[in-house]
C-alpha cells in the first residue's frame, strides 16, 4: 500500500502546524526562543545594526518632531472621519477604473480573491510583500482553493521556503542568519520551480542572485498578482507601495490583474499627506533617507500596467478597534517597525513568541484589539513589556504605546477579576488594602521587621520555591532592614518637629 | 559648594520600596537637603505610587495609593522623592486614575499635585539651582539612567551633571545604558526570564566597566540588576545617586 504524504499535494511550501491563535502565553514562548543561542545572535546584530542606522539618518532631518506630531494629526483627523473618507476613496477608485470590494473579516477577504482568481481561469499569483494578507492568512485560503501564492520579497520568499512563519514586519526572515539561509534555497526552490545555482554560497549577492532567477520566471508566467498598499489616497483613488527591492514594482506592472488588499485605515485625506509619510516611513523603518522604489498607481492606465484592477477594503477587527479612544491610536501605525527594533524584549525573543503577525510593542497593542483577549496568547500581550517607553520615543506616528499597554492590562485585570477566583487579584486586593492607608502599611511593616529579625544576620536571599521562584531562581533577593525609613523617623525626627 | 537661602520647606515622598527595603535612600535624601539648607518634613500618610497596580491593570486597587498621595502632600509646595519611576507615576498616572475613579475633588486634588512633585535630581537641580552638593565619593563608578527617570519623569542629564561635580569620583560611561535593565516592575515575576535575560546583558556591561558601584537612581531597578550581581559574585555594589551624593569628605554622611 502506499501512503500518500498530504504535503507532497500541496502547490507551495507547508507553514508550520498549528495556529497562531493556539499558541501558549507569551511568557512560555518567550522562554522557547531565549534558549536559542543562533536566534538571540541574529537578533542582536540585525537589530542593532537597524537601530545605528535610524538614529543617523533621522538626526539628519532638524524638523523630525514637527513630521511626527503632522503624521499624528493627519491619521487622527482620518480615523475621526473614516466614514467619509472611505466613500471618498471607493470613489476615486472606481472613476479611475478600479472595481472596489469590502470586507468584513478575513473570511470575507479571502473569498473575494479567491474567487477574482478563479474568473481569471489563473492557478497562480505572484505576491508583493503585504501584512494584510499575512493577517487574513490568504496564501494558505488561496492554496486550498488549489491556487499557489508566490511570495516575491526576498526575505518572505526565505519564510515561505523555510516552512517558517515571518517573525518582524519589515524583515520577516530576521530570524535566520546567511548559513541558513544558504540551506533553505538549496533545498526547497527546485521542488517549487528554477533551482539554486549548484554553485550557491552564502554570499549576500549570490544569495539574492539565486532568488532572482528563481522568482524571474514567475514573474513573467503569472497572469494575476496581489499586492497590499502602504498608504490608498481618497483624493485621487491612488494606492502606494514603498519597497527595497524592485519585486513588488514586476508585480505591480507586469501581470494582467492587480488585486490589492488594503486595511481601511490605510487611508490618507490628500495626495500632499504623502510628503509627511514618505519622509518618516523610509527613515523609521529601513533607516534609509529614501527607499529606492516608490510605486504608486490610480485605477486602470489604459495600454500600460494591468488593466484589470481590483481593490479590497479590509475591515477585519478595525472598526472595534477604532470604537476604543484608548485603543485607537494603533490604527495610526504604518508599519515601519521601528519600535521591534528598538524594543529590548522583541530583541531577546524575536516575533514568533508573539503569536501574531504583528509582533513587537505594536502587535501587544494592536493583536488583542483585532483578535480581543480571549486566548491565552491575546491575553499575555499587553503584558510582554517592561513598559519601557522605547518604542513611542521611536514612532512616527507618536503611538502611546505604554500606555495603550497599561489600558489593556486594565482590561485583562478585569476580565480575571470577574472570572474564578485567582492569585493575582488577591495579591493585588490584599495590596490595595496596605497601601490605601498608612496605618494599614505600618502592620505590614511590622512583619517585614520580624522576617529580618527572625533572618540574623542573613544579607540576601538565594534561590527559594514558590512563589518566590520568579525572582530568585537568578537573582538574589536583599532582606529588609530591621528598621523602616517610617520608623527611623518616629524614632529620631518626630519629636523635634513636635 | 553654594548654599541656596535657607526656608524651603520641603515633604519627603520615600517611596514604599525605599521605606522597607531601602532606608538609607530616604535617610541620604534628609541629609543632602538639610545640608542645603532645606526643612525637610515626612508626612506619615504617605504610602506609595500605586504604580505596581496601575501597571498590572488593577486601577480601582491603585486609586487608594492616589488618595494617600494626596492626602499626604496636598499642603506642601515641594514634594521630592528619590524615584524617577514614583515621580513619573505620580505626575503620569495619578490624573489618569483620579479620571477612573470618577471623583471630582480628587481629580482637582491630582492635577495640581502633579506640578509639585520632583525627583530628587529635579530638584537640586531645578528647584535649589545646584549641582556642586559638597559630595565626596572617591570611587570608580558607572550608572544606569533608569527608563522611568528618564521617559516619563524625564529628568535629562540631570543626575550626571550632579555626579560629575562629585570630589573624587571616577565616572565610567555605560555601555548601551538608553537600553531597559529588565526589570519593568511585575514584569520581572510575570516574564521572569525575559526579564533575567535582559538584566545579565545589562549586568554584563556594568562588570564590564571594571566599576566598584553601579548607581541608578531608581532602587527597584537596582535591586534587579544588583540582585543578578550578587549572584554572580561579581563584587559591583548597588546604590542611589542620593547616597553618593549624601557622602562627604571627613564623613560618611
Amino acid at each position: 500500500m502506499t501512503v500518500t504524504d498530504p504535503a507532497a499535494r500541496r502547490l507551495t511550501p507547508a507553514p508550520p502546524s498549528g495556529t497562531l491563535i493556539g499558541m501558549p502565553a507569551f511568557p512560555a514562548n518567550a522562554r522557547a526562543q531565549l534558549d536559542n543561542p543562533q536566534l538571540r545572535s541574529n537578533l542582536r546584530k540585525a537589530t542593532g545594526t537597524i537601530r545605528a542606522k535610524r538614529t543617523a539618518h533621522v538626526a539628519e532631518v532638524a524638523e523630525w518632531e514637527d513630521l511626527r506630531l503632522a503624521a499624528e494629526a493627519i491619521k487622527n483627523r482620518t480615523l475621526r472621519h473614516l466614514d467619509t473618507y472611505l466613500m471618498q476613496l471607493e470613489e476615486s477608485l472606481q472613476r479611475a477604473g478600479a472595481t472596489v470590494h469590502w470586507a468584513r473579516d478575513a473570511e470575507e477577504a479571502n473569498r473575494i480573491v479567491v474567487g477574482l482568481v478563479r474568473a481569471k481561469g489563473a492557478d497562480e499569483v505572484v505576491k508583493v510583500k503585504s501584512m494584510a494578507t499575512q493577517e487574513i492568512e490568504l496564501n494558505e485560503a488561496l492554496e486550498e482553493a488549489g491556487i499557489a501564492a508566490w511570495e516575491t520579497d526576498l526575505a518572505e520568499l526565505i519564510v515561505q521556503l523555510g516552512h517558517d512563519r515571518p517573525s518582524h514586519i519589515l524583515v520577516p526572515a530576521i530570524h535566520r542568519n546567511r548559513s541558513e539561509v544558504k540551506e533553505i534555497f538549496e533545498r526547497e526552490m527546485h521542488q517549487y520551480g528554477t533551482p539554486a545555482p549548484d554553485t550557491l554560497t552564502d554570499e549576500p549577492a549570490d544569495l539574492a542572485g539565486a532568488a532572482r532567477r528563481h522568482l524571474r520566471e514567475k514573474f513573467l508566467r503569472a497572469k494575476v498578482a496581489v499586492s497590499g498598499a502602504n498608504f490608498a489616497i481618497a483624493e485621487t483613488g491612488t494606492l502606494v507601495v514603498v519597497e527595497s527591492e524592485g519585486n513588488g514594482r514586476m508585480c505591480l506592472t507586469l501581470p494582467e490583474t492587480l488585486i490589492s488588499v488594503v486595511g481601511i485605515e490605510k487611508t490618507l485625506p490628500t495626495f500632499a499627506d504623502l510628503e509627511v509619510f514618505l519622509r518618516l516611513l523610509p527613515r523609521s523603518s529601513t533607516g534609509e533617507r529614501m527607499n529606492p522604489y516608490t510605486s504608486m498607481w490610480t485605477g486602470v492606465t489604459p495600454g500600460d500596467g494591468p488593466q484589470d484592477v481590483h481593490v479590497v477594503l479590509v475591515d477585519n477587527g478595525r472598526t472595534k478597534v477604532l470604537a476604543d479612544p484608548e485603543g485607537r491610536p494603533a490604527l495610526r501605525c504604518i508599519r515601519c517597525s521601528a519600535c521591534l527594533n528598538i524594543c529590548p524584549v522583541y530583541e531577546r525573543v524575536g516575533g514568533h513568541a508573539y503569536g501574531s503577525v504583528y509582533p513587537g510593542p505594536i502587535g501587544a497593542v494592536l493583536t488583542p484589539q483585532l483578535r480581543g483577549i480571549g486566548s491565552d496568547i491575546d491575553k499575555s500581550l499587553p503584558y510582554a513589556s517592561t513598559l519601557c517607553g522605547a518604542c513611542f520615543e521611536v514612532c512616527p506616528v507618536r503611538i502611546p504605546i505604554p500606555d495603550m499597554l497599561v489600558h489593556l492590562r486594565h482590561k485583562v485585570a478585569d476580565k480575571k477579576r470577574r472570572g474564578r477566583p485567582r492569585l493575582e487579584p488577591t495579591v493585588m486586593a490584599a495590596g490595595s488594602w496596605a497601601f490605601s492607608d498608612h496605618t494599614h502599611l505600618e502592620k505590614v511593616e511590622g512583619l517585614a521587621r520580624i522576617a529580618a529579625t527572625v533572618m540574623g544576620r542573613t544579607t540576601h536571599l538565594g534561590p527559594l520555591p514558590w512563589p518566590a521562584a520568579p525572582w530568585t531562581n537568578a537573582r538574589d533577593l536583599p532582606m529588609p532592614p530591621r528598621e523602616s525609613f517610617r520608623a527611623w523617623w518616629k524614632k529620631n525626627r518626630s519629636e523635634e518637629e513636635q | 559648594m553654594v548654599v541656596p537661602p535657607d526656608g524651603l520647606r520641603v515633604a519627603l515622598f520615600a517611596t514604599c520600596v525605599n521605606d522597607v527595603m531601602f532606608p538609607d535612600t530616604p535617610r541620604a535624601v534628609v541629609s543632602v537637603l538639610e545640608r542645603l539648607g532645606c526643612t525637610v518634613e515626612f508626612p506619615m500618610e504617605q504610602t506609595c505610587c500605586g504604580q505596581m497596580f496601575t501597571n498590572t491593570g488593577y486601577f480601582d486597587a491603585a486609586v487608594g495609593s492616589v488618595r494617600a498621595y494626596v492626602k499626604a502632600f496636598a499642603e506642601y509646595d515641594y514634594i521630592v522623592a528619590p524615584s524617577g519611576s514614583c515621580t513619573g507615576a505620580v505626575r503620569h498616572q495619578h490624573p489618569m486614575l483620579a479620571r477612573h475613579a470618577g471623583d471630582t475633588a480628587l481629580i482637582a486634588a491630582a492635577d495640581e499635585i502633579v506640578t509639585k512633585s520632583y525627583d530628587f535630581s529635579e530638584f537640586l537641580v531645578d528647584v535649589l539651582g545646584v549641582t556642586d552638593v559638597g559630595s565626596y565619593f572617591p570611587h570608580r563608578v558607572t550608572y544606569h539612567p533608569t527608563c522611568h527617570s528618564v521617559r516619563v519623569a524625564k529628568v535629562g542629564d540631570r543626575p550626571y551633571r550632579l555626579l560629575s561635580q562629585v570630589k573624587g569620583i571616577d565616572l565610567i560611561p555605560l555601555e548601551d545604558s538608553a537600553q531597559c535593565c529588565g526589570f519593568g516592575g511585575t514584569f520581572s515575576v510575570k516574564n521572569p526570564d525575559v526579564s533575567v535575560a535582559m538584566g545579565a546583558d545589562k549586568a554584563r556591561h556594568v562588570a564590564d566597566t571594571g566599576a566598584e558601584y553601579l548607581i541608578t537612581g531608581d532602587n527597584a531597578c537596582l535591586m534587579h540588576i544588583g540582585g543578578l550581581l550578587h549572584r554572580q559574585k561579581s563584587g559591583v555594589k548597588p546604590i542611589h545617586l542620593a547616597e553618593v551624593l549624601a557622602h562627604t569628605e571627613g564623613g560618611a554622611r
